[in-house]
């Protein structure tokens, strides 16, 4: 049975249509989080958030209060929000700007005031159209409103939020990539060490990069306190998360649900939340954590809904993501699917990355759609292997970043899960089920 | 001779204000750009290079590497269709190929009267209305071939104009706010702001 009982933190205005207006914001709690903020210490901010032990809520899971406290000591300083979202089947990022993005920005005002930064950036991926209108809107009536410029609410704490529009590029999820891309370059990832924007980013000077559900929760654990929000799920995994069901389920959807009280198979199956599979079909294969993930088999959905617990496991939760399959899917033509994605925005930096993904892409395609080969199987591993050697989890890393480890992910879950799928793709001369 | 309308030089300087650095402005001005005329011209290039001080081979180079930006000409709506793997289990290549029939044009092309150019798109993050198909960056919702046959007709009738832009225009709503004051008076109450604090930690630790 699914846990529904915990309070929705980050998703409590999403049954009224006006959600995204300032009025509506106003009228359900809106900048109460902030006035109380601007009454404590800025350090006493932080220390909530510290309690409240949130982790990062864009794919790595990085406690937020920790990267906080590495912000180097420098007269300038800059707050970025991470708003590229563009993971693969990831999508309660954009569910939070078009819907709430008072609660956002109410949420960048907080944590700005906590860090003392007086410039902060919304960076959001160009393809949110609506929601880069609705955030410009919500930061704009926040300035009306006092909330937001100089001396908010009357404090002596001022502050500038731009929002800034990506272009259409994966990754420039990455932090350090989309640092470059806010400092108008080409979107490469820096090379690490230093491995934290907190020391060296934006400009040269220290930055803190989080993401948008990250900053959405503040208003809440400011208002109810960092020890309500740490009640709630279990171990290292705090709080409610939104997770983004999508695939071959009845009621794809956003769901914000405590973290560990409730497995996979509550998101998936319980009729409040995903409500079952297709046509009462079997779940073939699922995705736990966006693209990047390995796959997990029908034997885990019991596996709670947790960090750790899913790590344990060898996988991870990363964006929250989750992607059903069941026996009408070809999980040849889905791990093709997700290693052409790979192959399209791998950056062309680093050899392994640019040249593995095109090469797995091609062979992915021979199998799929004729010409594969039965060597290709193992083929595939062994170029998966010169990317992230040892085929491990987590990864061994041979390029600037994580996207290059990421591939192998889905080709290796698929290889090890349907093997057989593979051979008869190769004996076909295709996909058998096509 | 500026290539760019007045309104929308002003529009590229005000940019350039709101970030510490001008390069900063590169992708919106770029976004600007396509807003003007549809795609990134050589033109704009140049323009673009002057206001964030830059060379036109940088600015290229930028530009070439985001999706968003185009460097040829567009058609006034460009149809994305998505066929990652969420949209993949929904039929989203199948709709793929018939959006390629309805048009009549390749994916990656344009159709014969220049209103549409296609594109199969990566994950657009609206995965529970799969497939996505988005028109210049606005979400549609069609998610079958009827639907989305009804959406070109709505769109040459011109029946979506509101909803649905031309090719380029990304955010219509204007940035209106700003701190207005000088780095070093904002430093200077920073620094007082900062002296309070510590009395009244001291006062309260008394």
């Amino acid at each position: 049975m699914a846990s529904l009982d915990a309070p929705r933190i980050v998703s409590s205005r999403s049954e009224f249509t006006d959600s995204f207006t300032l009025t509506r914001y106003l009228a359900t709690g809106g900048y109460e989080g902030l006035r109380k903020a601007l009454t404590m210490f800025p350090e006493a901010v932080a220390a909530e958030v510290d309690a409240a032990s949130l982790l990062g809520r864009g794919g790595a899971g990085f406690p937020a209060g920790r990267k906080w406290s590495m912000l180097r000591k420098s007269p300038v300083s800059y707050l970025v929000v991470n708003g590229d979202e563009s993971e693969p089947a990831t999508f309660k990022d954009h569910y939070l700007v078009e819907r709430d993005p008072h609660q956002l920005v109410e949420g960048v005002i907080i944590a700005a005031y906590a860090l003392q930064v007086t410039q902060a950036f919304i960076f959001l991926r160009g393809e949110f159209a609506l929601g880069l209108e609705r955030v410009q809107q919500a930061v704009n009536d926040a300035y009306d409103h006092g909330a937001l410029g100089r001396k908010i609410f009357g404090s002596d704490f001022s502050l500038d939020i731009v929002v800034h529009p990506g272009a259409g590029a994966y990754i420039c999820g990455e932090e350090t990539s989309l640092i470059e891309a806010l400092e108008g370059k080409r979107g490469f990832p820096r090379i690490k060490p230093p491995f934290f924007p907190a020391v060296t980013g934006l400009y040269g000077e220290p930055t803190v990069v989080n993401n948008v559900e990250t900053m959405s929760n503040l208003p809440w654990i400011v208002t109810h306190g960092g020890a309500a929000f740490a009640a709630l799920g279990a171990g290292r995994s705090a709080g409610t998360r939104l997770f983004a069901l999508s695939g071959r389920v009845n009621r794809p959807g956003v769901y914000e649900i405590e973290m560990v009280k409730n497995t996979f198979r509550d998101l998936v199956y319980d009729p409040a939340l995903g409500g079952g599979v297709i046509g009462d079909r079997p779940v073939r294969a699922f995705i736990p954590g966006g693209v990047s993930a390995p796959w997990f088999g029908p034997e885990l959905l019991d596996l709670p809904l947790g960090q750790d617990e899913v790590g344990a496991q060898g996988s991870m939760l990363g964006s929250g993501s989750v992607v059903v399959m069941d026996d009408t899917t070809c999980p040849v033509r889905a791990a093709w699917r997700i290693t052409k994605f790979f192959s399209r925005e791998s950056c062309g930096q680093c050899t392994p990355c640019r040249e593995g993904s095109g090469w797995l892409e091609r062979i992915m395609y021979r199998l799929e759609h004729g010409g594969g080969r039965v060597e290709d199987v193992d083929l595939l591993l062994d170029l998966c292997d010169n990317i992230a050697p040892g085929l491990t989890w987590p990864p061994a890393q041979t390029t600037i970043c994580v996207l290059g480890p990421s591939i192998p992910s889905s080709i290796k879950s698929a290889i090890t899960m349907f093997r057989d799928d593979f051979l008869a793709h190769a004996h076909h001369g295709g996909c058998p089920h096509d | 001779m500026s290539h760019f309308r007045a309104d929308v030089r002003q529009r590229a300087e005000e940019l350039v204000a709101v970030y510490p650095r001008r390069r900063s402005a590169m992708l919106p001005m770029l976004h600007l750009a396509q807003e003007q005329d549809g795609y990134v011209t050589d033109g704009a290039i140049e323009e673009i290079a002057e206001l964030t001080g830059t060379t036109p081979a940088e600015v290229r180079g930028t530009a070439a590497f985001y999706d968003m930006f185009h460097l040829e000409p567009v058609g006034r709506y460009v149809v994305g269709v998505c066929t990652n793997v969420a949209c993949l289990l929904a039929g989203g290549d199948d709709l793929l190929e018939h959006a390629s029939r309805t048009l009549g044009c390749a994916v990656g092309g344009t159709s014969d009267d220049g209103l549409f150019t296609l594109e199969e798109t990566e994950c657009l993050a609206d995965c529970n209305i799969a497939p996505v198909v988005q028109v210049n960056h606005r979400y549609v919702r069609t998610t079958t071939p009827d639907a989305f046959d009804q959406l070109v007709t709505d769109l040459r009738a011109g029946r979506l104009d509101g909803d649905v832009p031309p090719h380029g225009t990304l955010i219509r709503v204007r940035r209106n706010g700003g701190l207005r004051v000088e780095r070093d008076e904002l430093s200077a109450e920073r620094a007082a702001a900062r002296a309070a604090r510590e009395a009244r930690a001291a006062t309260e630790a008394k």
